[in-house]
């Protein structure tokens, strides 16, 4: 309501001064800067084979967007997209199930990984945090359990076609990422049920008060969570041809910082799906400039935590000064 | 996890049928139940040698763990510990090696874990960035520089006047059990009978509340942290100091082992409750697990999936025995 009025009051459009369009502003000069000192990195190629490996993150940061704006945070995704590749691999090879069985198999685990997270999160009321940091725990032993660290390998040709295939020139999986994003931008922004989820976040009590299914729309959200996870288990594994028990291992940094610095407030309440794709673009192009020029994979992670505390500092700070002028 | 309605510090623990229902209690039960029972499937469980084992490979957790209870205990969680334990071990490896006086070796650890997480208290408590996002950045920080840095290398040809672990007080009591011991007491007794130690549970109860009794929460978070540290570098000493080698990455996991350690004994997560009595006994159940499952011809690899389910456990009766307790005052 503050921004409304601010907006009166200022000859500056408003969604100019959206922390979405800053973002994409930053993400240009970025880009820009990234491109003049490396040849290689402005090329579509380039460009396209990044979208690649942006997917399994961002098939997960969509519902992610949705669960930190009703307040909540899911740190079991990294654990289920684990558990979901081990189910794909064992139900196939151990139990015998079709290929195409295995992986439907593995996507219903991951949505029921989720369920379980939402019911105690709801029935129990089990805060989410801790609820996950125990799923995180569960889910990953539950894979180490059942693979014995024993990988699964020789996949039909076929298989790759998800995680190495293109159609038209864009990579397969990036195509699945953009109908998730065209879905998950529409249902938060068009739908009631995205509009409820703003309300629970902003204030969980008055949400009940107005009579909205506050617990079975954060039970949809969670497993909504699971199952994105188990979608990008799929992904995941048909792009890297082989399926291990330590898959996923700190996804749930690399999703919670694209969501964050995309502009969804870790206190629940606001965000956008337009956000969530900026901050992982970002993110993924961040890491790729760097490795290009010449810094190691892992010092890529420290840029990470440090743009998730930093940006959160930020918002946190903007969100301050917003309330009290 | 803050702001809670009703206070949760444990009325009165003087009666006996209340201290043999406590979680302490619980805790002790389970150690010697697991020992039996394994026992007498095998007995080399029982074996002097692996009972030592398991106490002193495992010291460094239980004590991390103290440190972890009091910030649950005051409303927050690290996960960053595990990556902190890895990054001091390694700055005290690579000390030792370079020819530091040992005193050195063992201090700078410290330091380092003082600073690094006061750093972090300072921020959760001042700027307002929940915890768990501040250690979460700082968990990847740690790791990637850590990894970067030495390139995840052995350290080799440790000083041999640097194995703390190694030393045994009066020929018999080994340094970890004997520190994992007194730290253990003189935490518990410090939270339970000093004004400062009181305060963690009063902002982790109701930090509004502790605010009008003249409490500052943030400067409680602070110390919180600031004392997570100092735990978290004498765990990292012992950790390092217990093999010959040190591998200078993050042990994988350790954050979550050290978290079961605290919420599973007994650490409330909705804050306010707790002690590190329970968390140390938790410790040593925990690795008492991992060990038994390897003498029962359980595959190791299914420990996550107990420590997930154990902290799962606690955690649902923990909530279930509050809504009793709330709705029987209601009644009453």
């Amino acid at each position: 309501m503050t921004i409304l009025a601010q907006s009166e009051a200022s000859k500056v459009p408003l969604w100019l001064k959206r922390h979405e369009t800053l973002l994409a502003a930053i993400l240009v000069v970025a880009l820009a800067i990234l491109g003049l000192l490396n040849e290689r990195f402005l090329t579509l190629d380039n460009l396209l084979n990044q979208g690649r490996f942006l997917t399994e993150v961002g098939l997960i940061a969509l519902p992610m967007t949705f669960v930190i704006i009703t307040g909540g945070i899911d740190l079991s995704v990294g654990s289920i997209v684990g558990l979901c590749a081990i189910m794909l691999g064992y139900s196939w090879k151990a139990f015998g199930f079709p290929l195409p069985l295995a992986i439907a198999f593995a996507v219903g685990v991951g949505a029921l990984a989720g369920f379980v997270n939402g019911l105690l999160i709801t029935r129990v009321r089990v805060p989410p945090l801790i609820m996950t940091i125990a799923t995180l725990a569960l889910y990953r032993g539950l894979a180490e359990g059942v693979s014995q660290a024993h990988s699964v390998r020789n996949y039909p040709e076929w298989f790759f076609s998800m995680g190495q295939g293109q159609w038209l020139g864009v990579p397969t999986q990036l195509l699945l990422l953009l109908v998730g994003v065209v879905v998950a931008g529409v249902a938060l922004d068009r739908t009631t049920f995205g509009r409820a989820l703003y309300v629970i976040g902003n204030n969980e009590t008055a949400a009940r008060f107005s009579g909205l299914p506050v617990d079975a729309i954060k039970l949809v959200v969670y497993t909504l969570s699971g199952l994105m996870a188990g979608l990008s288990a799929w992904v995941l594994v048909s792009r890297v041809t082989t399926t291990r028990s330590d898959m996923g291992i700190g996804y749930e940094l690399d999703v919670i910082a694209a969501v964050v610095l995309g502009g969804t407030s870790i206190f629940g309440g606001s965000g956008t799906i337009w956000g969530t794709v900026v901050g992982l673009v970002m993110i993924q192009l961040l890491k790729n400039g760097l490795a290009l020029t010449g810094v190691k994979g892992d010092a890529t992670i420290i840029v990470i935590g440090a743009v998730l505390i930093a940006s959160t500092l930020i918002a946190s700070s903007l969100q301050a000064r917003r309330e009290g002028g | 996890m803050s702001a809670i309605p009703f206070p949760g510090v444990r009325a009165s623990e003087h009666s006996v049928i209340r201290m043999l229902g406590s979680q302490e209690a619980l805790l002790a039960l389970a150690i010697i139940g697991v020992a039996i029972l394994v026992g007498l499937d095998n007995a080399r469980f029982l074996a002097t040698r692996n009972l030592s084992d398991i106490l002193l490979g495992n010291a460094y957790v239980a004590v991390a763990a103290i440190g972890m209870s009091m910030i649950i205990i005051s409303g927050n969680i690290d996960i960053s510990v595990g990556s902190l334990i890895g990054v001091m071990a390694t700055i005290s490896g690579s000390l030792a090696v370079a020819g530091a006086p040992i005193v050195v070796a063992w201090g700078l650890p410290l330091i380092v874990g003082v600073l690094v997480m006061a750093l972090q208290g300072a921020i959760v408590a001042y700027l307002r960035i929940p915890s768990i996002v501040v250690t979460l950045g700082m968990l990847s920080i740690l790791k990637g520089g850590l990894i970067s840095v030495t390139g995840g290398k052995w350290i080799t040809d440790l000083p041999e006047s640097f194995h703390l672990a190694d030393i045994e007080l009066f020929g018999i009591l080994p340094m970890p059990v004997l520190l994992m011991t007194v730290a253990t007491a003189l935490a518990a007794i410090w939270m339970r009978y000093s004004a400062r130690g009181r305060s963690i549970y009063a902002t982790g109860g109701n930090p509004e509340a502790a605010r009008l009794c003249g409490i500052s929460p943030q400067r409680t978070v602070v110390m919180v942290f600031a004392i997570h540290g100092f735990f978290a570098g004498v765990a990292a000493l012992l950790f390092a100091t217990q093999l010959k080698v040190i591998q200078s990455t993050v042990p994988p996991n350790l954050e979550l082992t050290v978290i079961t350690a605290a919420v599973v004994g007994g650490v409330s997560i909705l804050g306010g409750v707790g002690t590190v009595v329970g968390s140390t006994l938790a410790a040593v159940l925990i690795a008492e697990i991992a060990s038994a499952l390897v003498f029962i011809n359980v595959s190791p690899y299914w420990i996550h999936a107990v420590q997930g389910a154990m902290i799962l456990a606690t955690v649902v009766a923990d909530i279930l025995r509050r809504r009793r307790r709330l709705a029987g005052a209601l009644t009453r």
